[in-house]
């Protein structure tokens, strides 16, 4: 998420918005942002009904055996449409920005 | 006479034990997490140096110390990077199918969720006026 804020004007110059989503509270997150200097907003999904829904829920995986995400990465283009998906297979091993800015420039090319 | 320090032992002890501890740190960057090989390499320089130890013990025990303590400090070693093994090449791929994730070409299940300021933040608002959000789901628990 670091490398994300690093590239963030890359992002912004092309006209993408990142959000994060975790379980993590709303107070966390801001001390977080605050900690790194994120200027993208960290939403709280304490719950995880959001995770749910997308299903990308990591039952258990929490330190305390709670519910968690998984880590992954989705691009939805203007229309609400999902234009690109990262499901890691490696929980360490995470979309940079790079693969993202890929991924819109090909959707991009394609002509929507 | 007095035996010698065998130095190559407890330099690569501690160095072994520093494969283990040091991915917390590593894990901050994307080109040491994706793969650990500092943290591998790490392991790699103590059990090296674990060996000669124990062959300077062994070998020369008159010279040398180091044949109880060194064949301990390796049995430990060998037990973190097989522990640290199995961590990063098993545990870490046990990650849920999440076959029912949307796909590419389905629509973005709609979400209204709180940023850090407490406002809340629905997908729609983000997309309206954007070419495209990017939505990152992590763990948490910082």
């Amino acid at each position: 998420m670091r490398s994300f804020q690093r590239r963030l004007s890359d992002f912004d110059a092309r006209g993408i918005r990142i959000v994060s989503i975790s379980v993590d509270p709303p107070e966390i997150n801001r001390r977080q942002s605050q900690k790194v200097g994120y200027t993208f907003p960290l939403l709280s999904d304490p719950n995880a009904e959001v995770i749910r829904r997308y299903d990308v829920l990591h039952p258990g995986a929490g330190p305390k055996g709670g519910d968690i995400a998984r880590p992954a990465e989705f691009l939805i283009d203007s229309n609400g449409m999902v234009r690109w998906v990262n499901l890691t297979e490696n929980i360490a091993v995470r979309a940079g920005p790079e693969q993202v800015l890929d991924a819109f420039n090909q959707i991009g090319s394609a002509g929507q | 006479m007095k035996r010698k320090w065998n130095w190559p032992i407890w330099v690569g002890f501690v160095v072994a034990v520093g494969g283990l501890f040091s991915y917390d740190f590593f894990a901050r960057f994307p080109i040491t997490r994706d793969f650990p090989w500092a943290n591998l390499l790490l392991f790699g320089i103590g059990v090296v140096l674990l060996i000669v130890g124990l062959f300077r013990a062994f070998g020369r025990p008159q010279l040398y110390r180091g044949k109880i303590f060194g064949s301990i400090f390796t049995a430990i070693a060998l037990f973190l990077f097989a522990f640290f093994g199995y961590e990063i090449f098993y545990v870490l791929r046990q990650v849920p199918l999440s076959s029912q994730a949307p796909r590419v070409g389905e629509k973005a299940p709609e979400f209204t969720l709180v940023d850090p300021n407490g406002r809340s933040v629905a997908l729609a608002d983000l997309l309206s006026g954007s070419k495209a959000v990017a939505l990152i789901f992590y763990r948490g628990f910082w």
